[in-house]
């Protein structure tokens, strides 16, 4: 069914730091590992060793360059279905092989359904839809929607890949619909903000911005402290096994 | 955006059977036309194989063409199913519309309203054609109130030059039917020129520093691609002809589609060419098809989609 529905119970979703996102790529490997047997599986790829390599992602982490000379950094930004509350590419669909669950609001593409006409990412200006040339119908992410309610996982695991995945913790998932969340405390705190909300599609997936960048006037405290905490080391360096480990460092360093 | 060549043929060639389909229907309510088996069969047939073809054409478009017939489901919401059901639906008061014509030469009374109802649905259907395109907010050059009336009146256009040379054919042309034809000629190519003025003045409102929401912090540019080479949405979003084909393929377009076909039947109407007029009027068909198929071709080429802010477009 392509109407949407009216409400969604709940609004999950993911909250991406930008601040601390390092560009490592982790969550879309790990999401492909997932995903390519999973709910939407599989994820096929065209000539993999070839001189044309690609295949159906879910998740794109770019990096771009912002601001000028001193000013500028470097901002790593994944890039994913943003599970929109009125998605265009839903009502668009012909077939309601996509459609926006009334329960926890996420987007998803029906596999058995879709016939592949590609409206839906013409439709999507987040660019969050992928063909899959082998499997014949649309791709895209799906939350995780076959871990976050799996009870055959531990606990810790029921989120999706990507957030499971990264080192930084720029990921986060949870209930946007829930202003106490602790998704939504952080959006609030962080002054989280929409992607192209002019579309009035009204993405649920937040973006943090990165924080004010630091520099010799705000990063130094007031004694000039190195930012790195120093070592303390509580070895007696006169002490014979201190000696003793010197001498074989040396020897074993020759 | 892509110039899938599945679907280039099928708007064409549905515009073009649809309109056909539309002359032939008022044409034969309002008897104007010979109602005879032939020119029925030839008539409709024509029509129908253009419709035919690009419907056939369109599945091979789908990844799953299998499952084409889901998509008459969504009509509630979405114009590609809509323009499904309609493309369906026309197919019924055509069935009784040949039966009377074709078998009881006959297009009064009820052949009247099959007839009325068949260019009524084939009218709705090359409207929500142009509408699946005009609907998407996400491509500026389709997103403008005049690109289905253009699909309409090009339907209309292709339709009558097709309409003149079966008349031509059946020695049934008159000089209305080609002024009538000229003017639609005329209107349709001139509609197109004010579309392609629209795009090239219109400026381009949709800013990588929006599509990032990073526009805050400076100028974004891209640093690092998520991939080294290029993924479906730049293979299918990121097509773009060079500006100057585009105008030359452009000047093609109006050549082929209205200059050509229209210094033809000029030279029909003028010269009282009756032996030649089927010829010319034939080559008029075939070249008006051929200025569509390069104006379809460029309706995709030239339409740039926001998607591709995300690999460095600055604007969309």
């Amino acid at each position: 069914m392509t109407t949407l529905p009216m409400t969604t119970a709940k609004k999950l979703g993911l909250v991406i730091d930008l601040d601390t996102c390092v560009g490592c790529q982790a969550c879309a490997t790990s999401c492909k590992e997932w995903n390519t047997s999973g709910y939407s599986a599989p994820l096929s790829d065209q000539d993999p060793y070839g001189a044309d390599p690609h295949g159906a992602w879910l998740n794109r982490i770019h990096s771009y360059e912002v601001g000028e000379g001193d000013t500028g950094r470097t901002v790593h930004f994944p890039r994913s279905c943003l599970h929109c509350e009125t998605p265009a590419c839903v009502t668009v669909c012909p077939t309601g092989a996509s459609y926006k669950r009334a329960s926890d609001g996420i987007v998803l593409v029906n596999p058995e359904t879709c016939i592949g006409c590609k409206l839906c990412s013409w439709a999507c200006p987040y660019g969050a839809r992928e063909y899959d040339y082998a499997h014949g119908v649309m791709k895209k992410c799906t939350l995780c929607v076959d871990r976050i309610y799996n009870e055959t996982l531990e606990p810790e695991d029921r989120v999706p890949a990507c957030v499971r995945a990264c080192p930084t913790g720029a990921r986060h998932f949870g209930d946007l619909g829930d202003s106490d969340s602790q998704v939504s405390k952080l959006v609030a705190e962080r002054g989280g903000f929409d992607l192209m909300p002019e579309f009035g599609y009204k993405p649920v997936n937040k973006y943090l911005p990165p924080r004010p960048r630091r520099d010799a006037t705000t990063s130094a405290s007031g004694d000039k402290k190195p930012a790195v905490r120093e070592v303390e080391s509580d070895a007696d360096p006169s002490a014979l096994t201190t000696r003793f480990f010197t001498w074989a460092d040396k020897v074993l360093s020759r | 955006m892509h110039p899938a060549y599945s679907v280039i043929y099928f708007t064409c060639a549905t515009g073009a059977g649809y309109g056909l389909l539309i002359w032939l229907a008022v044409f034969a309510m309002m008897g104007a036309l010979p109602l005879t088996p032939a020119f029925g069969l030839a008539g409709l047939g024509v029509s129908m194989a253009l419709v035919v073809t690009g419907l056939l054409s369109s599945t091979s478009h789908l990844g799953r063409p299998e499952r084409a017939w889901r998509a008459f489901s969504q009509w509630r919401s979405s114009w590609l199913s809509r323009e499904g059901v309609f493309a369906i639906a026309t197919f019924v008061p055509v069935a009784v519309l040949a039966l009377g014509w074709i078998v009881e030469g006959r297009s009064d009374g009820v052949y009247a309203v099959a007839a009325a109802a068949a260019a009524v649905s084939a009218l709705v259907t090359v409207y929500c054609t142009g509408m699946i395109y005009q609907s998407l907010p996400t491509i500026r050059a389709w997103n403008l109130p005049m690109v289905t009336p253009i699909y309409l009146a090009l339907g209309l256009a292709t339709g009558a030059v097709l309409m003149v040379a079966l008349m031509a054919g059946f020695g049934a042309l008159a000089q209305a039917h080609l002024m009538l034809t000229l003017a639609v000629l005329g209107g349709a190519w001139l509609l197109k020129f004010a579309y392609w003025s629209t795009i090239d003045g219109a400026p381009r409102e949709w800013k990588i520093g929006a599509a990032t929401g990073l526009g805050r912090f400076g100028q974004v540019r891209p640093l690092d691609p998520p991939h080294s080479k290029p993924n479906f949405v730049m293979r299918e979003m990121g097509y773009q002809v060079a500006r100057k084909h585009a105008l030359k393929l452009r000047r093609m377009a109006i050549a082929l589609g209205f200059a050509v076909p229209a210094g033809l039947l000029i030279t029909v109407l003028l010269g009282g060419l009756q032996a030649a007029a089927f010829p010319l009027a034939v080559l008029a068909a075939m070249s008006a098809l051929a200025g569509v198929l390069v104006e379809r071709w460029l309706f995709f080429a030239e339409a740039e989609h926001v998607a591709m802010l995300y690999y460095g477009k600055q604007e969309a």
